[in-house]
């Protein structure tokens, strides 16, 4: 298997503050890996060295084929990225969002107009795509904002916390678009609070202050645990 | 550069699809100069006065009808003893009394001294001191016309001339003001709240991670506003040409080249406030009350800069719309070159820099 995601010894600390401490893991192409903690347990700082925003201190990771500290652009370019607040452009429709992002990834307009098609397409929001992205109903706008984040075909797609505030139903159809970009060999990254959603998850891991305490498939996990359901894994781990 | 146009057009579509910015970028500039032009004067015109005459002779006479005459009073009442004075006041129609003692004429053939009093309602000192000042001006030029063959020395007046504003038009005065207030406010303001916008709506940070470098997304939100500006100062001065018949001495390009300096300072400024806060809310709050008070207070705009106290008249050196006053009315007043006001743009151009480097720097530090 080829790998996509390579963290060795990835650190960051404010100070005398070590917010990861001497991350390692690998992921694996076409993987979907679950990315849990409490608040606090150093999730986002982890993720933001890994999209490229934010250099380690030390020890590096290797992300689409490049290093995190000194080719951050390259990282960039390679990965898409979609964050728990809703990151699309309210006040432009859903054609206009599309060609911006498509633009600040370099695609050319032939192609914005190819994807855009399909998008909409697939997403069945052919009605609406005049309409400004304001108008349309929260899970939606999430649907969309995953698609927009593949539209360059990146290796890797960062999720943070995409669900929040969903409701189960639309959470369910958007863990199929997650599954549906896995099959075609997009790897996913993703960080949840829910644990249904950390159950759908090929691998997962748990981070405890900063340092990952497990790693494995919810299967073993709970096995590992003696429990039965992936919420006391995560229990008896935060505590 | 494709990326660059692209990320310009989508800043465009914000500005024109927000009713407020639309409002603030367009018609706050044309309704603060037609305002400021028409409503807030400091000129005075038919001001209603009245006199409280004792002598009732030749002089005296004259005087008032020379009072009369000017487009500036209107002699409407004349009063008889000193205790009419203060109903005259608090009735608030009549702004000021002149009144003239006994012996009026007679003192001025005697080459003495005669008394003439001008009682003014202070409860605005800023009419009450122009009245005072028109009405002397009116007498001394009475006493150059009428009194050549006897000057007494006392009401040798004095002559003065006012350079570059001859007739004290409060629209020289202030247009470079409320150009520079507004390109200020469109500027920093807008600027700083569209950036803390895309911050606080999560946008910031998709930018971020794509492939976009954080200069050309800072440079792309602040081209459409450069543009607006311009605009918006093309308008002010057209405005003021034609609407307020103020001229325009100096070189055009100076002036065209001076206010995009300034822009561009301001945008500085906007993109310093945008590091500084989080939300659009703290952003607004930091150009109203940090920007747009200290630039209309503190920049001689409509405070002179040298009756203030001296810790205010220190402050003032650091706001950068001082200097931009300073160049617009070397420009369009006094119709001087580039020789007399490079040391106004150094400033800010040096101002510029610092606002620049500051912002580069807590970028960065939000980034490592």
């Amino acid at each position: 298997m080829e790998t996509t995601i390579k963290a060795t010894n990835l650190t960051k600390s404010f100070g005398d503050f070590t917010a990861v401490d001497k991350l390692n893991f690998e992921v694996e192409k076409g993987e979907i890996f679950g990315f849990l903690g409490a608040n606090g347990a150093g999730k986002t700082t982890a993720m933001k060295m890994l999209i490229g925003i934010s250099k380690p201190s030390a020890g590096d990771a290797v992300v689409a084929g490049y290093q995190v500290s000194n080719q951050a652009e390259l990282v960039k370019k390679n990965i898409g990225y979609m964050s728990q607040k809703f990151a699309l452009y309210d006040d432009l429709n859903i054609k206009e969002n599309i060609q911006f992002f498509g633009g600040i990834y370099g695609l050319d307009s032939k192609s914005i107009e190819v994807k855009y098609n399909r998008v909409v397409e697939n997403l069945g929001l052919q009605d609406y795509a005049k309409q400004l992205v304001r108008s349309l109903p929260l899970g939606w706008k999430q649907k969309l904002a995953f698609s927009v984040a593949l539209l360059h075909q990146p290796k890797i797609v960062f999720l943070d916390e995409p669900t929040g505030g969903v409701d189960p139903v639309t959470r369910r159809q958007f863990w199929e678009l997650i599954y549906e970009a896995a099959n075609q060999g997009t790897t996913i990254f993703v960080t949840t609070h829910y644990m249904d959603e950390a159950e759908y998850c090929d691998r997962i891991s748990i981070m405890v202050e900063g340092e990952i305490k497990a790693l494995d498939t919810p299967k073993v996990l709970k096995k590992e645990f003696g429990v039965s359901s992936l919420n006391d894994v995560f229990l008896k781990l935060a505590r | 550069m494709k990326k660059f146009i692209g990320f310009v057009q989508k800043e465009f579509y914000h500005i024109f699809r927000d009713k407020r910015s639309l409002f603030i970028l367009f018609g706050m500039p044309i309704a603060q100069i037609l305002l400021f032009g028409f409503a807030i004067s400091n000129e005075i015109n038919n001001v209603d006065i009245a006199v409280l005459n004792k002598a009732d002779d030749k002089n005296s006479i004259e005087i008032i009808e020379n009072l009369q005459a000017s487009k500036y009073f209107n002699v409407l009442e004349e009063l008889q003893s000193e205790k009419e004075i203060e109903k005259a006041f608090q009735k608030g129609k009549i702004k000021a009394v002149v009144t003239f003692e006994k012996d009026f004429a007679k003192n001025l053939q005697r080459l003495q001294a005669s008394k003439l009093q001008i009682i003014t309602d202070a409860t605005n000192p800023n009419i009450a001191n122009t009245i005072t000042n028109y009405i002397n001006s009116i007498l001394t030029k009475y006493s150059h016309i009428s009194l050549k063959q006897n000057t007494s020395p006392e009401l040798v007046g004095t002559e003065s001339r006012m350079l570059f504003n001859p007739a004290l038009e409060s629209v020289y005065m202030f247009v470079p003001g409320v150009m520079t207030v507004i390109l200020m406010l469109v500027s920093a303001m807008m600027t700083s709240i569209s950036i803390t916008r895309e911050k606080e709506v999560g946008t910031m940070e998709i930018l971020l991670v794509s492939p976009l470098k954080p200069i050309t997304v800072i440079v792309g939100k602040v081209v459409p506003y450069i543009f607006l500006s311009i605009i918006n100062a093309t308008v002010i001065v057209l405005l003021s040409v034609f609407v307020f018949q103020m001229p325009i001495v100096g070189s055009l390009s100076w002036l065209a080249l001076e206010s995009i300096l300034f822009i561009i300072t301001s945008l500085s400024l906007g993109i310093l406030i945008s590091t500084l806060s989080s939300t659009q809310q703290t952003a607004m709050m930091i150009s109203l009350m940090g920007l747009m008070l200290p630039t209309i207070l503190l920049s001689g705009f409509i405070f002179p800069i040298e009756s203030m106290p001296l810790p205010l008249q220190v402050i003032s050196n650091i706001i950068p719309a001082k200097w931009f006053i300073i160049i617009l009315k070397s420009i369009m007043l006094k119709g001087v070159g580039f020789g007399f006001f490079w040391k106004e743009t150094l400033i800010l151009l040096f101002m510029t820099f610092v606002f620049l480097s500051i912002s580069i720097k807590k970028y960065k530090i939000r980034l490592a």
